[in-house]
């Protein structure tokens, strides 16, 4: 039995070697690719970085900070974190719920839910904006009852989180639906059979395994959190200093010509993308260094 | 503690997993569930530990039926066929956790808990690797922590699902013969799940055999394999030729073309002989011949053209000298006849 299983291992070892060697290209097609690759990238990924922080610092330092101390720029600055910091903690809460259900469970109805899941993303933004209006608006379903009730959802902040909830709600729930799904529920019924309640074992079992997954998506949903337009420039109705999120109002102050001012702003935006990329790249190493150890240990 | 299992039935939507099986396991026994894969053996652990609920029957612990109770209220030790250890804790809290998760009241002290799991590791002798991961453990240590882990509760039954099902076969050996001498010093009333004879033969007091979500026989090891009361058991026990023939009391012809009874044989249960006598015997061609191994094993095919598995010791075969595509004689010793009909 051991032997066989070792001359098939070597079988597939080699074919998987000689199959690389086969595919292999020659030098010149290698560098022609690569060089394809990384002057795209260059041209539309890295030269638009430098121009965003070249263009908020070329009046130097104090007009930079100038442009990020207006109290319009702080303001929607808090906004933002205001928004984000509502939208990716319920997100959190629904992705792991979702991805529970769905990893978890068989019911009626779980491939809707999949794919209701994903409607944000492949709906556009401004159509997620328009949803929203259409509900709560003063001319919407909702519109009149919360006018009687002196409940303002659109063009307020309110509107905003809603939005900002909408379009990232899948982040979480589809970075752990895979996650979950490939783990099987053994060791929560271990758990189970060792005593432990229901919320000892969500605390205990479940949610450190899945950590490193729902720190990815948490990450993911954050940065979009804060740097989506689309939907929420519809609701927000672009009150300076109430209603203007950082992207709304980097796009107002381009559009008055305060181009310090408006790449101070979107300077900030950029190097939040900076930062979710080398959060995003360390738990990826985390996450991989682990299972490789495992898988490692298994061979 | 022990179980009674009355009359349950499962269904997972069309598929009867569980077909009205009722079973008693005496405290203190170690029971083997043993069966092809989709017998329902795994089904029955899973509904006494409490993991999935029959739609009909009754579980009794000594007495008490506990049917509706969750496997969390059960007291039962699981170990699971992929160990299920907690990836993210080490061996030391793998085994720790049931006594952690008690609620306050009959929690252990930290240096109660402590003194447990040394004495568990010591047990399952890992005292050495109570900081390691599970990642960082061999197949066998894996099972060994599952197992104690599942002891640290002390549990009244304990269940084992293919417990060295993925284990290379020399560990396998070795930890199946361990846990029989475990239970001879603990005691405890052990149920596993097995697809392998040889496995459930050796270890267990008691054998019940399945097959589609039945219970075919319940016995001693000894009893199921000689004694089998039905053609599938005889089957799964052990390798079998196969006659067609008549059985009068205690003797047996073999008829290539009889219809209505099938003659079971086990390979060691025939003889080659160079000379006919005057029983029931037939002639065959020497076909192969496998001498590595306790047991010699020669494939014939019979005059009727049906290959005949034989065994037989190393001395007899060197007596015999047996040679390829000789002709011999071979007389069965003892058969045992089933209606055709119930062949499965």
């Amino acid at each position: 039995m051991a032997g066989t299983v070792t001359l098939a291992a070597r079988g597939a070892f080699s074919a998987r070697s000689t199959a690389t060697h086969a595919t292999t290209e020659s030098a010149s097609v290698r560098w022609i690719l690569t060089g394809i690759a990384l002057l795209f990238l260059g041209v539309f990924i890295f030269m638009p970085l430098v121009v965003v922080f070249a263009e908020a610092l070329r009046k130097g330092l104090a007009a930079y900070w100038d442009g990020l101390a207006q109290p319009d720029a702080r303001s929607a600055i808090e906004l933002t974190l205001i928004a984000a910091g509502i939208a990716v903690p319920l997100n959190v809460v629904f992705g792991i719920a979702a991805a529970w259900a769905i990893g978890k469970f068989e019911f009626w109805g779980k491939s809707l839910l999949i794919t209701l899941i994903d409607l944000p993303f492949s709906v556009s933004p401004v159509v997620s904006g328009l949803i929203y209006v259409l509900l709560f608006g003063l001319q919407g379903v909702l519109g009149p009852w919360l006018a009687e009730h002196d409940l303002q959802i659109i063009f307020a902040v309110p509107g905003i989180v809603l939005a900002t909830i909408f379009v990232t709600f899948p982040f979480v729930a589809r970075e752990l639906i895979p996650l979950i799904q490939a783990q099987g529920q053994e060791e929560e019924e271990a758990a189970l059979s060792l005593g432990a309640s229901g919320w000892q074992t969500f605390w205990r079992v479940s949610l450190p395994n899945i950590k490193w997954g729902l720190i990815y998506g948490v990450i993911l949903c954050n940065a979009r959190a804060m740097g989506e337009f689309g939907a929420v420039s519809v609701v927000s109705g672009h009150i300076r200093g109430r209603t203007n999120t950082m992207p709304l109002h980097v796009e107002i102050l381009y559009n008055e010509y305060q181009f310090a001012a408006a790449f101070a702003v979107a300077s900030l935006l950029a190097l939040l993308a900076l930062a979710t990329l080398v959060v995003k790249r360390m738990v990826e190493w985390r996450a991989q260094h682990q299972s490789a150890s495992s898988l490692g240990e298994l061979a | 503690m022990s179980i009674q299992i009355k009359n349950v039935s499962k269904k997972f939507g069309q598929f009867a997993a569980l077909d009205d099986v009722s079973l008693e396991i005496p405290s203190g026994e170690l029971v083997a569930l043993l069966g092809p894969s989709g017998s329902g053996k795994t089904t029955l652990l899973r509904v006494i530990a409490g993991l999935e609920f029959p739609e009909s029957g009754s579980i009794l612990f000594e007495d008490e039926d506990i049917t509706g109770r969750t496997a969390r209220d059960r007291r039962v030790g699981f170990v699971f066929q992929h160990y299920a250890l907690f990836r993210h804790m080490t061996v030391f809290e793998n085994i720790a956790f049931g006594l952690r998760v008690r609620p306050r009241s009959s929690r252990p002290s930290k240096s109660e808990i402590r003194d447990k799991v040394h004495q568990l590791l010591k047990l399952i002798q890992l005292q050495t690797l109570a900081n390691r991961y599970p990642s960082q453990l061999s197949g066998g240590q894996r099972q060994r922590v599952a197992l104690a882990r599942a002891l640290a509760v002390e549990p009244k039954v304990l269940l084992l699902d293919e417990p060295f099902g993925s284990l290379d076969a020399k560990v396998r050996l070795e930890l199946r013969r361990w846990l029989r001498q475990l239970h001879d010093e603990v005691h405890i009333t052990s149920v596993f799940v097995t697809h392998d004879q040889d496995e459930a033969l050796e270890v267990a007091d008691r054998i019940a055999v399945m097959n589609n979500g039945r219970i075919e026989q319940v016995g001693a090891p000894d009893e199921v394999y000689h004694r089998p009361t039905s053609p599938f058991v005889y089957n799964f026990l052990g390798n079998v030729n196969l006659f067609h023939g008549r059985s009068d009391n205690d003797k047996f012809s073999i008829h290539e073309n009889a219809t209505g009874e099938v003659l079971y044989a086990r390979p060691h249960l025939l003889e080659i002989r160079r000379q006919a006598n005057s029983g029931t015997h037939f002639r065959a061609t020497i076909k192969h011949i496998n001498s590595a191994g306790p047991l010699v094993k020669i494939e014939a095919i019979a005059e009727w053209g049906a290959p005949v598995h034989v065994e037989m010791s190393q001395d007899k075969f060197r007596d015999l000298a047996l040679v390829r595509n000789e002709s011999v004689f071979v007389i069965p010793k003892e058969m045992t006849a089933f209606q055709s009909k119930a062949v499965s």
